[in-house]
């Protein structure tokens, strides 16, 4: 029970997906442009991160290893169908917002991320609090970004007002460069915390500490690459 | 003459990264040095307009007659997976140098949203082949082009000091921001 606890809890602070892990940016910065949005992409999130988790748990020592990855997104683009069809017939306006992002969730870093490193390894229902814990956390980081993003660039909150009718709105908060700024500084934030809370707790900080997308190899494949490529360009000049 | 403006615009106006918000990871991920930059954006570029080819025939030739058309996702995905797996052997056996350059980008792509994206986009707009397949060279091309002015910029980055907190991906963000920013000058030259 206290593990099960664990594994749920950790999604929503510790391993928050989008601002602690960088994973699922594409999402994130796309659909926030009101929080409303935001919140219809996590239920959307949650109900297949939740779902996937459980079902690749249960096949877990079936799947050849060599072929993992195609069943993980095999599986995933099943449940994305199914999330379509149900939001076509209960959410249709939301649907219509989120346009591309919806068929999207399949490739997704936090599904094969959160499949990769854990439901893989785990039992199912430690898997399904995992999911539900991560996909919670990216609700809620979806909801806060939209929220903000919302509330200075069109000065309303969920569709309400805020500020009245003399609000001059902000707009470039609800366009691209807004969220990439407004998400950058949230990281930004995020890092700062954590320097902070290492700073206090007397712990050093890895000097290399970087916040990469810890879920998905291929920056970590790509860093290896340009850091050979360096050395190579150096080489010479030393030698 | 509008198809010269549909490429135009995508490359510039409606970036598949900087306006469209897709192929974010790759953007921020394997930016960190031209090389680098350059052979994921080819890679891209080749998968792209591969991808979209093939999701294009198999959605007009099988899934509309047949009336499948809401099995979209789970069958592209899956053409997209194959067909990068297809490429990576081909091109091994082929064209060796290819192989060399491009290979170790082609498994990353898979799960790159701005090839599924694409080959989704141009089925919601309608576009016939032909006009599919211009807008994948143009948004793969708009993507190259986004990498390559981040990495170049990036690698100004680690010269400069830059606070601790913001090191990394905020910079990245933060950075990427701003291009979007200067990207949307080019809306006039459309308009």
């Amino acid at each position: 029970m206290a593990s099960l606890m664990k594994e749920f809890t950790k999604g929503l602070w510790k391993e928050l997906p989008p601002f602690r892990l960088v994973l699922g940016l594409c999402p994130t910065l796309a659909v926030t442009n009101t929080a409303n949005n935001g919140l219809g992409m996590g239920a959307a999130v949650i109900f297949v991160l939740a779902l996937s988790n459980v079902i690749i748990s249960l096949v877990r020592n079936i799947i050849p290893k060599k072929v993992r990855i195609v069943c993980f997104i095999a599986i995933a683009a099943s449940l994305v169908v199914a999330v379509e069809m149900l939001m076509q017939a209960f959410a249709y306006p939301l649907y219509e917002q989120l346009g591309i992002f919806v068929p999207l969730i399949v490739v997704n870093c936090i599904i094969l991320g959160r499949a990769e490193a854990f439901a893989a390894k785990n039992p199912p229902l430690l898997s399904l609090a995992d999911g539900l814990g991560m996909g919670i956390g990216f609700t809620l980081s979806l909801t806060f970004l939209g929220a903000i993003r919302e509330s200075f660039g069109a000065g309303t909150l969920f569709g309400v007002s805020l500020f009245g009718p003399d609000f001059e709105p902000f707009t470039f908060m609800v366009q691209a460069p807004g969220a990439f700024v407004c998400l950058g500084l949230i990281l930004a934030g995020m890092n700062y915390l954590n320097i902070w809370q290492a700073k206090r707790k007397g712990i050093e900080l890895d000097p290399n500490f970087d916040a990469g997308c810890s879920g998905c190899g291929a920056c970590k494949a790509m860093d290896k690459l340009a850091a050979q490529k360096k050395l190579e360009r150096l080489q010479p000049a030393k030698g | 003459m509008e198809t010269f403006l549909l490429f135009i615009s995508a490359i510039f106006v409606n970036n598949i990264v900087l306006a469209q918000y897709l192929g974010n990871c790759p953007y921020l991920g394997c930016s960190k040095e031209k090389g680098v930059a350059f052979g994921m954006g080819a890679a891209v570029i080749f998968v792209t307009i591969m991808a979209t080819l093939f999701t294009h025939i198999i959605q007009q030739y099988v899934l509309f007659p047949f009336h499948l058309a809401y099995l979209q996702t789970i069958v592209f995905i899956l053409v997209i997976a194959a067909l990068v797996q297809f490429v990576e052997m081909f091109l091994k056996k082929m064209v060796p140098p290819l192989y060399k350059s491009l290979g170790i980008f082609l498994p990353l792509i898979t799960t790159n949203c701005a090839v599924l994206g694409v080959a989704i986009l141009v089925q919601r707009k309608e576009y016939d082949l032909v006009t599919s397949v211009i807008y994948a060279v143009a948004a793969a091309t708009g993507f190259l082009l986004a990498l390559i002015l981040m990495a170049g910029i990036r690698e100004r980055f680690e010269v400069t000091r830059i606070p601790r907190s913001m090191r990394g991906v905020p910079i990245g963000l933060v950075m990427a921001g701003l291009m979007s920013l200067a990207f949307m000058a080019f809306k006039g030259m459309i308009a």
